[in-house]
């Protein structure tokens, strides 16, 4: 079973807690941007076999939404921390490269 | 390659069984192919199979990573059925479903096309509002199905639980002609088929790159050196979105866990296919009399094949209000396979951004019912770079916004 410390509440949460809510920092696009960039926004999706970074919501919980850096191939969790965040932050970058050191942002 | 046959049967019985041939070679891989299709599973193999018998291009390549048919193609719960509500899917799918009926013939080999019929309960008075605008469609579509009473359910399916504690069973979308096949077979059959048209089946061969030259495809990069050729269809499910990052475009792919599981055999009690939408469970009895159970996909993304726990006893506690017989079934084994969902939960059938490249894709958690259908449209798309079946299947209607709009139309169990 997947379990993610939720960094709102602190509580280790199991996933029945929890509701997934897909790809985290997408950048929205909206009125103004080109075809390309809305259907990106709307369907394009990194879907990687590896580490992914993907928005959570502690449903059964506080109810708050947060952001987790996992691994979709070994279903490791690296680290979850605040959704207020336009990109992940360094502590979290640093946790991934601690255990993938030839993992880049961009791939 | 010899014929399979009753005759077959008895002459190997009068010498020991000691003529039978392999189903299909194991070829060293060539220099270049006019097509070359990645993944061995059942809609792999049948592009190719529809590729060599419609348009006569048999110098085809089918690359696996893994072995023939060991991903979603022996993993699904292999329901057969084409009761879709929007024009697309209804003609692919029941192409797909008027294939099966002779596939077995067509192949000279027994898939066990079981056409048993399929019933999806509706209940909730939305279910039954859908349904009877799904069969309504169908009847326009030419898609035999009908909208059958509580008593008429429970005549078909005399283990059923009308009166549920949660749902009672207000009525059913019956399907007569839908039902189940043998997946291996489906997959063991068409690689035979193909392998007697002279195609190379490359297992355990994994694709590590595609190379491109102008906007073009010139080949692959395999664990067996480069194989070249102008034409590569990507067929690969669960891994299209890693496929296509080789390629170098991205998909409007998710890819998730779905899990199945089935019971200890028991004596025959249920003869046609059971789905319950509203409490996310669908059922039917093999041959063997296991109980084959499936239910709802995670909600995460996930490559290994292993599914979350929480949706087995999900799936479980639907099956036990509906059929509280099986409540003290044993279940003998549980997996998962890695399933394409797509943003509107219909398939891709497409051209893509580099030229040559056509992938096959998205079929999410319903694609064994539509091997042949999607196999026949594929073909006639890499052929010929129009196909009727596969038109509104197209990448760009993402950008576009025509969805095919399924995924609450047709209740389907996701």
């Amino acid at each position: 079973m997947l379990i993610l410390e939720c960094p709102c509440c602190g509580v280790m949460a199991d996933e029945t807690e929890l509701a997934p809510g897909g790809e985290a920092h997408l950048k929205r696009y909206g009125p103004g941007s080109s075809d390309e960039e809305f259907e990106g926004y709307l369907f394009h999706r990194m879907n990687p076999k590896g580490v992914h970074f993907e928005r959570w919501r502690h449903a059964n919980g506080c109810g708050k939404w947060f952001l987790a850096a996992r691994d979709t191939n070994t279903l490791e969790v690296f680290a979850t921390y605040s959704a207020q965040t336009p990109e992940p932050p360094q502590h979290v970058l640093d946790a991934i490269r601690a255990k993938r050191p030839d993992w880049s942002l961009d791939q | 390659m010899r014929r399979y046959s009753a005759f077959a049967i008895a002459r190997e019985a009068a010498r020991y069984h000691q003529g039978w041939e392999r189903a299909w070679a194991s070829p060293e891989p060539k220099k270049s192919y006019d097509a070359i299709i990645v993944g061995a599973g059942g809609h792999g193999l049948a592009t190719a199979f529809y590729l060599g018998k419609n348009f006569g291009i048999t110098n085809v390549a089918v690359i696996e990573k893994g072995w023939l048919g060991g991903g979603n193609t022996g993993r699904n719960t292999t329901i057969i059925r084409s009761n879709y509500l929007q024009d697309p899917s209804a003609a692919i799918y029941e192409k797909a479903r008027s294939l099966y009926e002779t596939m077995s013939q067509d192949l000279n080999y027994n898939v066990m096309f079981s056409p048993r019929g399929v019933i999806m309960l509706a209940q909730t008075h939305h279910e039954v509002r859908g349904y009877l605008r799904t069969a309504h469609a169908n009847a326009l579509q030419g898609v035999k199905t009908e909208f059958i009473s509580p008593q008429r359910v429970k005549e078909i399916v005399p283990i059923i639980n009308l009166d549920g504690p949660r749902y009672p069973v207000l009525g059913g979308l019956w399907q007569a002609r839908g039902g189940t096949a043998r997946h291996d077979a489906v997959a063991w059959g068409y690689a035979r088929a193909c392998s007697d048209m002279g195609m190379d089946i490359l297992q355990k061969t994994e694709v590590t790159g595609i190379r491109k030259e102008n906007g073009a495809v010139t080949g692959v990069e395999t664990s067996r050196g480069f194989i070249g050729t102008k034409k590569l269809g990507i067929v690969v499910a669960g891994h299209s979105g890693v496929l296509a990052d080789m390629a170098g475009f991205r998909l409007p792919i998710e890819s998730v866990a779905l899990q199945a599981l089935v019971s200890e055999p028991i004596k025959p009690c249920m003869d046609c296919v059971v789905m319950a939408n509203t409490v996310h469970g669908y059922m039917s009895q093999s041959d063997k009399g296991e109980m084959v159970i499936g239910g709802g996909a995670d909600g995460y993304n996930n490559y290994t094949q292993r599914g979350s726990f929480h949706h087995i006893e999900e799936t479980v506690r639907a099956l036990v209000e509906t059929f509280p017989m099986v409540s003290r079934l044993k279940m003998l084994r549980q997996w998962g396979g890695i399933v394409d969902m797509t943003g509107d939960r219909s398939p891709i059938l497409s051209k893509t951004p580099v030229d040559g490249v056509f992938i096959n894709c998205g079929w999410g958690t319903g694609g064994f019912k539509a091997i042949p259908g999607s196999g026949w449209g594929m073909a006639e798309l890499m052929a010929r770079g129009y196909s009727p079946l596969t038109a509104e299947f197209g990448l760009n209607r993402f950008k576009e916004g025509r969805f095919i709009d399924e995924s609450v139309a047709a209740g389907v169990a996701h």
